[in-house]
C-alpha cells in the first residue's frame, strides 16, 4: 500500500520524508528492542516503535524501512527530525497507541 | 533485379526511417564500396569479361587505358547479357561498355550515391577521388551490407553496456593479483548520536563496489551491532576495521577493555550488561553479538578483563 493511503487512513502526522509518499509499503513489524529490529524488520516494510532518538534514523535508513511510525504521540527531538529529513527516512507520528494504529491499518486492508 | 526495389521506400515501409536514413548520411562511400577492384584494358573481349565475371563473381568492371589508367567505361551484367543475345562475345568491351558513366566520390555521404541510384536506375556507381582516380565501385548491395554491418557494430556496443550495467560483479571495476579495501573507522563510547556511522558508511561503500543488496545487508547489521557495543560498553571506545577483498569481509572491533569476563556467557542469547540508560534506548537486549552471530559466516571474540576485545567477523562473498 502507498504511503500517502496510511498516512491517510491512520490519520497520521508526516514528520519527515513529506516527498516520499508515494513509495509502497508492504507488511510491518513491531518493536521497541533495537537488536530485534535490527534482526527482524524486512526492506519495505512499516516499522512501529516508541523510540524516538537518533538511532531509529540509522537503523531505518541502513534496513531501508518504508517508514518509522512513532506511536503515542512520543515526543520526537528535532534532531531526529533533522536526521530523517537527511538521510530520506519517512517518519511519521500517530496520535493512538501501537495497537489501535495497527488495527487501522489492517481494517484498511492493508 | 536490384533495381526493382528501392532501399529508400524499404527503410520508409519496414523500418524505423529516422535511424536508417540518418545512417546514410553518416556513412561515407569509401566505407562501404567494394575497393581494389579489377579493371580490364579496353582491347578485352566479351568472352573474357564474362569468365571474370564468373571466376570474380563481381556485375560490373571498369575498363581503363592501359597507359593512362584513364577510366573509359564500365561493362555491366547487363552488357554481357546483351553480347551473349547476340553472340558475340568475341567482339571488344568497347562495343558493349557503357561510357555515359555515373559516378560517386569516395568522400561523399552514402546518401547522394544512393538518391543518385535510385533516380537514375543505375545498378552501380563507379566511385572515384577528388582528382577523378578510380578507387572502387559502390551497389545497392554495398549500401545494404554497410548499413547493416554499422547497425550491427551499433547493437553489439549497446549489449555490451547493458552487461556490463546489470551484472556489477563484486569488486568488477577494480584489478590487481591482490585487491583489498581497508575502511577504518573510530567509535566514541557513549556517541549514541554517531551510533551506525561506522556501519552505514561501509554499506554504502559496499553497494558502490557492486556488493549485493543481501551480502551489504548482512554485513551492516552484524557491523551495526558491534557498533553499539563498541558505544555502550567500552571506557574509552574502540575502532572498527573493514577489510574488503573480493572473495572475504573481515570486519575487526577492538577496544582497550573493560573486556569481557565470560565470553561464552556474552554470547548467550538474552544476556546482557547494559546500563540503564542504554536499556531505555531500546538497546542491551542481550541479542547484539547472536545477531551478529547469525549475519556473519563466523565470529571470533578474545577477550580478556582489563585489557580489552577484539571481535572478528568474516562474510564470504558468494558468486553471483
Amino acid at each position: 500500500m502507498q504511503l500517502k493511503k496510511i498516512v491517510a487512513e491512520l490519520d497520521l502526522k508526516v514528520l519527515a520524508g513529506a516527498k516520499q509518499l508515494e513509495r509502497e509499503a508492504q507488511g510491518c513489524y513491531i518493536a521497541d528492542l533495537l537488536s530485534c529490529v535490527m534482526a527482524g524488520v524486512q526492506p519495505g516494510q512499516l516499522w512501529f516503535t516508541l523510540q524516538t532518538h537518533l538511532n531509529i534514523i540509522a537503523i531505518a535508513s541502513m534496513l531501508e524501512v518504508a517508514a518509522i511510525v512513532v506511536t503515542e504521540d512520543a515526543p520526537i527531538a528535532p534532531a531526529t527530525v533533522e536526521k530523517a529529513m537527511a538521510e530520506g527516512v519517512v517518519l511519521l507520528s500517530s496520535a493512538e497507541p501501537t495497537y489501535e494504529t495497527v488495527a487501522k491499518l489492517i481494517q484498511a486492508g492493508y | 533485379m536490384s533495381q526493382n526495389f528501392s532501399l529508400f521506400a524499404r527503410m520508409g515501409k519496414d523500418l524505423p526511417l529516422s535511424i536508417l536514413h540518418e545512417l546514410t548520411y553518416e556513412i561515407q562511400v569509401s566505407e562501404v564500396m567494394t575497393a581494389n577492384i579489377s579493371t580490364l584494358p579496353p582491347t578485352t573481349l566479351m568472352r573474357a569479361v564474362k569468365d571474370m565475371m564468373r571466376d570474380q563473381r563481381v556485375s560490373g568492371i571498369p575498363i581503363v587505358s592501359p597507359e593512362h589508367q584513364e577510366l573509359l567505361g564500365l561493362v555491366s551484367v547487363e552488357d554481357l547479357i546483351r553480347a551473349l543475345e547476340q553472340e558475340r562475345l568475341d567482339a571488344p568491351v568497347t562495343e558493349f561498355m557503357a561510357t555515359d558513366l555515373a559516378t560517386a566520390l569516395d568522400e561523399e555521404p552514402v546518401v547522394e550515391a544512393l538518391k543518385r541510384i535510385e533516380t537514375a536506375g543505375f545498378g552501380r556507381l563507379i566511385v572515384v577521388d577528388k582528382l577523378g582516380n578510380l578507387t572502387g565501385i559502390l551497389t545497392k548491395g554495398d549500401i545494404m551490407a554497410g548499413l547493416l554491418q554499422t547497425l550491427e557494430k551499433a547493437y553489439r556496443k549497446i549489449e555490451q553496456l547493458q552487461q556490463q550495467e546489470q551484472s556489477h560483479h563484486f569488486f568488477q571495476a577494480l584489478n590487481s593479483d591482490e585487491t583489498s579495501l581497508t575502511l577504518r573507522y573510530r567509535v566514541q563510547v557513549g556517541d549514541f548520536i554517531k551510533g551506525g556511522h561506522a556501519s552505514s558508511s561501509i554499506k554504502k561503500a559496499l553497494q558502490q563496489i557492486g556488493a549485493t543488496p543481501q551480502l551489504a545487508r548482512r554485513v551492516a547489521i552484524a557491523t551495526y551491532e558491534i557498533e553499539i557495543n563498541l558505544i555502550i560498553h567500552t571506557l574509552n571506545g574502540g575502532h572498527i576495521v573493514a577489510r574488503i577483498q573480493p572473495e572475504q569481509i573481515t570486519i575487526v572491533a577492538h577496544d582497550d577493555g573493560p573486556g569481557i569476563a565470560d565470553v561464552a556467557l556474552a554470547r548467550q542469547p538474552g544476556f546482557s550488561t547494559a546500563s540503564q540508560k542504554a536499556r531505555e534506548m531500546g538497546f542491551g537486549a542481550g541479542m547484539g553479538l547472536v545477531n551478529a552471530e547469525h549475519c556473519a559466516d563466523a565470529l571470533h571474540v578474545w577477550s580478556a578483563v582489563n585489557t580489552g576485545t577484539r571481535v572478528e567477523m568474516i562474510f564470504n562473498v558468494t558468486p553471483q
